[in-house]
């Protein structure tokens, strides 16, 4: 710790704890209780990165969020390093490892600062301009202007870290644990409410538990004092919960927050194992008070960013609070009173202050005249035209102001200074208050923007309502809060406060310097690198709304949306355009206030628990049995089980001539079940279905097809009628929640008047379909006296039979054309029945086969899977089933639309098969097909939905959708490839048993 | 992130719900007697209005009712609940 930075600060800093730290690979030292930024500081690092367009060097400017250059790449763990880290932020840690992000090859030697010598060729839009044409070059300017201007690393392993996420509720939540804050919640706990008090610092007390001049008095006491007692006195207080190192991240609507809290990152490494990182609390407060206080700005003049340049709140705080000198030569340089604690804290702490450059003609508050009375140089009415030092400021150069304020005279004087300290007045934070949805209005006299409405049970107090002095900030935060809470007394009311009062008030948004405009570089936004040159710029260009200057010249665009910035683009805007500040609106803030990890915002939500799945009873037979898994919606569905390495195909090969040639078994216990009850339940399926219920008998099964109202396919299956007023519906697997929503919406909403209950009992019921020449021999000898025969037991029908005790409900219904029955058990019994098919089919080589077989066996047989083969844009008619509509129903959902002029035009695509002149070849699904690709543009006919190499036919089938293609049987056809074009022709869309002789197996 | 006073359950989280677009839209009795433009007109047609607006919802992860909801789209303030078959309120 060199030069004697570093004060002796008993009260904030822990000095018998040093830690050690890298920071661009040289080992620093701060102590516990320190920041990053001013450990580094009382290292005499002020340099910590280079600018955007620019490359200047920047030094760190602030002591909080604003912070808008000193971010920082923390850690060098291929898993764990995190970019664009705040050095004002985050705090000291032992181990700490952080480098300058924006800089190549170092933050000294910087390639990138020829573009500073260069930047009359870098105006305003200039990436906007140059890169964006021709279009086809962008991703080549891209990775230039990222290598070169590059906003940190991104870590390249998963992030090893615990994240969580909890639920609270409070009466009052107030974020912001400064003095407006504190009593706001000391008078809501006295009134027995329910408060949760959210501090994004390590400890609570805002900016007034540091403050250590003798004008601010409260009660008689030093206001730090005073405070202090307050902060003891809440600690203990039941109805109050303090969450410290919490930052608010967004405020929606209806009083929903999002706030993130750090748990181990001010820990060091070793210590954070087994901890949770950070967590997001999902805050639901009936009201909310905002004390979030309000940050200085800075001034805008010619080369105002220099290293050394900093807030005067900062330097102030890097004082009194760290016990950290920012310079030995110091310069303080404002338009207001509040840079004058400044000058006393540096004259209290022993630390040389060259001057006072102040823009207003004189002041006589009471604090002013302290700073007079220690003899400390003010020069009234001068303003800095400019400064000097590279890497450091070492010079200021100031000179008087004109009557008007818009251009200098006389002399130019010159100051030394390491450290220039700058205040242009104060912005209350009201970046939450508008995330809300309030609405703000313009406060002349302070050049601020207040909160003014809002919908919501708020209230903004303290600073973030634009109260700046000691006495206006306690008296109005007392009497708003006891208002916004119905209060008549507290034990607030008798206050006594004391401190100076400011009484003269100067702005002036750009400064005038002794050199044109044009040669001078006066920075507004230190991060995006603008300048005020850039708005004006803006302006002449034509851009007139605020939101397009912001966008075009990226003022406030930057990670730290532009908190010093905001305030003087507007005023440049105002004042060049001639207009109000408070007609041209402010810019919208976003949420998150600051940024969030994506770990915060995923919580527990990664690996296996990213997404919920489903397992069928039948799961671990299918896993003991080597099956690969499918995600259908939320399912894991068996895809097929290769035996002894083998490949997809051959399975599928394997698999599906099994179940043609003797017996194959699969899982359905995926497909959707919904029980249907009620005395007009075959009204109903008339109604949602497109075909006729009516005639249904009991035990009997139907296929049916759902349609949209606009008359396109949406679902299909089979529905069994169990009982007189009692169906079971099946809908496919990935339909079934939406099938389920949409008929109990139209029960409800449309025909309440029908007497139906519906019950979705996907879950309840485990399903094992077997199909094959052997199906019935298999089924026999596990129900024995079941009667199997034709007769009895016809295609299309359904028996109630038992197995010891269990019920089962049996169905002959075929998806792949095979003789096949699927066995319906309590979900809890489906991996015992499941057993029992295997086991009785051992001798007819029954083989477990997955949704690929499934889908290869039911497209040899021209069978539809809603989702694959239809997209939404298909009606029956156009899958060539109209044999499905009934003629005879007066209504049913989508009826109508199936005649609208554009259903019933010839040229719509319809579902054909597709047969490859070489049969070995196999279509890619999702191909276009085309009558001639040499004719550009090519006439995209349709495309392919399903394809397959049928091992029974032994060739290659296709199912598609083509443009008028029922009139197309025997046409050919071209699919063009990358590297080649198929011949094909157009087919019946069944390829298989066209007779339908397998269903009997 | 609206709070929905669901008419059978009570104050929920909007997350249990699901909206169903804009309300009193009743399907025709006779679809068939409609022309092209009428068909079209309850098929496709929806206001999309700065202010009061008359919505479903449905209680999803909850009771799996539908009610209605008169919204002000500006600021999503709900001005009213009721259930499915009552008359919008005059607001
Ligand atoms: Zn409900």
């Amino acid at each position: 710790m060199s030069k004697n930075l570093r004060i002796n600060n008993k009260q904030f800093i822990d000095e018998t704890r040093k830690l050690s730290f890298i920071f661009n690979g040289k080992k620093l030292y701060g102590y516990k209780g320190d920041t990053l930024a001013s450990a580094l500081l009382s290292n005499d690092i002020h340099l910590v990165g280079r600018s955007f367009k620019y490359h200047r060097p920047r030094g760190i400017m602030t002591s909080g969020s604003e912070e808008p250059n000193a971010i920082l790449q923390i850690g060098n763990d291929d898993a764990l390093t995190e970019p664009n880290v705040r050095a004002t932020e985050i705090e000291l840690y032992d181990g700490l490892i952080c480098n300058s992000q924006n800089c190549w090859p170092s933050v000294k030697f910087d390639i990138g600062g020829i573009n500073n010598f260069l930047s009359p060729l870098l105006p305003a839009g200039f990436y906007y301009k140059t890169f964006m044409w021709p279009a086809s070059f962008w991703e080549k300017y891209e990775y230039f202007i990222r290598k070169s201007a590059g906003l940190g690393k991104s870590p390249t392993k998963q992030d090893p870290d615990m994240y969580d996420h909890r639920y609270m509720h409070c009466d009052i939540l107030i974020i912001g644990g400064g003095v407006s804050g504190l009593i706001a919640a000391k008078i809501a706990s006295d009134d027995n409410k329910k408060v949760l008090l959210l501090e994004d610092k390590e400890l609570l007390g805002g900016s007034l538990i540091y403050d250590d001049n003798d004008i601010s008095k409260i009660d008689n006491q030093k206001s730090s004092e005073w405070l202090k007692k307050l902060i003891e006195n809440i600690k203990n207080d039941k109805n109050i919960i303090i969450k410290t190192r919490t930052s608010l991240a967004a405020y929606h609507n209806y009083n929903f927050l999002l706030a993130r809290q750090n748990l181990t990152d001010h820990l060091s490494v070793n210590d954070r194992n087994n901890k949770i990182r950070q967590r997001l609390y999902k805050i639901r407060a009936k009201k909310v008070i905002i004390s979030t206080g309000a940050i200085e700005r800075p001034q805008v003049f010619h080369n105002n960013d220099r290293p050394g340049i900093m807030l005067a709140s900062a330097v102030k705080k890097y004082i009194d609070y760290y016990g950290v000198r920012c310079g030995l030569e110091n310069v303080i340089f404002t338009n207001n009173d509040s840079a004058y604690e400044t000058a006393l804290s540096l004259h209290k702490s022993g630390t040389k202050l060259n001057a006072i450059v102040d823009i207003r003609n004189n002041s006589s508050s009471e604090i002013v005249n302290k700073v007079k009375s220690l003899g400390i140089q003010i020069y009234w009415n001068h303003t800095i035209v400019n400064t000097k030092g590279y890497k450091r400021i070492n010079k200021v150069t100031i000179m008087k102001l004109n009557d008007k304020g818009n251009d200098v005279v006389g002399k130019k004087i010159e100051l030394n200074c390491d450290c220039l300290a700058i205040s242009g007045g104060w912005t209350p934070m009201v970046h939450l208050f508008t995330q809300s949805g309030g609405k703000l209005k313009f406060d002349n006299k302070d050049n601020i923007f207040v909160p003014d409405k809002t919908n919501l049970n708020q209230l903004s107090i303290g600073s973030a309502k634009g109260d700046f002095e000691l006495d206006d900030v306690l008296k109005n935060s007392i009497k708003d809060t006891k208002k916004f809470l119905q209060i008549e007394n507290s034990n607030f009311d008798k206050i006594d406060v004391k401190c100076s009062k400011e009484k003269e008030k100067k702005n002036i948004w750009l400064l005038p310097s002794d050199k044109p405009l044009s040669k001078t570089k006066p920075f507004l936004d230190y991060q995006n690198d603008s300048t005020a040159k850039d708005i004006k710029l803006a302006l002449r260009e034509g851009f007139k709304s605020i939101e397009h200057v912001k966008r075009y010249t990226t003022t406030g665009m930057g990670t730290d949306q532009g908190k010093l910035a905001n305030m003087h683009a507007l005023g440049i805007v105002a004042d060049t355009t001639n207009t109000n500040m408070g007609d041209l609106g402010t810019t919208t803030f976003r949420p998150p206030y600051t940024p969030l990890t994506f770990g915060t915002i995923v919580g527990r939500n990664v690996g296996q628990f990213f997404d919920i799945f489903r397992k069928t009873p039948m799961h671990d037979w299918h896993v003991d049995n080597n099956a690969k898994f499918e995600n259908v919606g939320q399912w894991k569905r068996a895809w097929y089980y290769p035996k002894d390495g083998e490949s997809m195909h051959d399975a599928v090969q394997r698999e599906s001539k099994a179940a043609r040639e003797s017996s194959g078994i699969l899982d359905a216990s995926t497909l959707g079940k919904i029980d249907i009850q009620g005395t007009d339940a075959n009204e109903f399926l008339n109604r949602v279905y497109t075909n006729a219920w009516s005639k249904l008998q009991i035990g009997k099964c139907r296929y049916g097809l759902m349609l949209n109202e606009d008359g396109m396919v949406y679902d299909d299956g089979v529905t069994t009628k169990l009982g007189e007023n009692h169906y079971l519906m099946t809908t496919t697997t990935g339909g079934a929640a939406n099938v389920m929503s949409k008929l109990e919406d139209y029960l409800q909403t449309e025909w309440p008047e029908l007497d139906v209950f519906l019950t979705s009992v996907t879950d309840h019921y485990a399903t094992a379909s077997v199909c094959g020449p052997n199906a019935k021999k298999i089924i026999n000898k596990i129900f024995k006296d079941l009667d199997l025969s034709d007769e009895s037991f016809p295609h299309m029908s359904f028996k109630e039979v038992k197995l010891g005790n269990i019920n089962c409900r049996v169905m002959r219904i075929s998806f792949t054309g095979e003789l096949s029955y699927e066995i319906n058990v309590e979900a809890s019994y489906g991996k015992y029945i499941w057993e029992k098919c295997i086991e009785a089919g051992k001798e007819f080589n029954i083989t477990p086969y997955g949704t690929e077989t499934m889908h290869l066996l039911r497209a040899e047989k021209g069978f539809i899977i809603v989702g694959q083969d239809t997209d939404g844009t298909m009606t029956p008619v156009d899958l060539q089933m109209d044999w499905i509509i009934s003629k005879k129903k007066y209504d049913f959902i989508g009826k109508r639309s199936l005649y609208r002029s554009d259903t019933i035009r010839e040229d719509r695509k319809q579902l054909v098969g597709l047969l490859t002149d070489d049969p070995n070849e196999i279509l890619e699904e999702g191909a276009q097909i085309v009558k001639d690709e040499n004719k550009k543009p090519v006439n995209m006919l349709g495309h392919v939905t399903s394809s397959y190499f049928s091992p029974t036919l032994k060739k290659s089938i296709a199912l598609a959708v083509l443009k008028e293609g029922k009139k197309l049987k025997g046409q050919k056809l071209l699919v063009p490839m990358i590297d080649k074009t198929i011949k094909v022709t157009v087919s019946d869309t069944v390829f298989l048993d066209k007779e339908n002789e397998r269903i009997n197996g | 992130m609206f709070l929905i006073n669901c008419p059978y359950c009570g104050e929920r989280d909007q997350s249990e719900f699901v909206s169903g677009g804009e309300a009193h839209i009743a399907r025709p009795k006779q679809p068939t007697e409609l022309n092209d433009d009428q068909w079209a007109e309850y098929l496709f047609m929806r206001k999309n209005i700065k202010g009061i607006q008359f919505e479903r919802w449905n209680h999803a992860h909850g009771c799996r009712k539908w009610f209605n909801v008169a919204r002000d789209t500006s600021n999503d303030k709900i001005e009213k609940i009721y259930k499915m078959g009552e008359q919008p309120p005059k607001l």
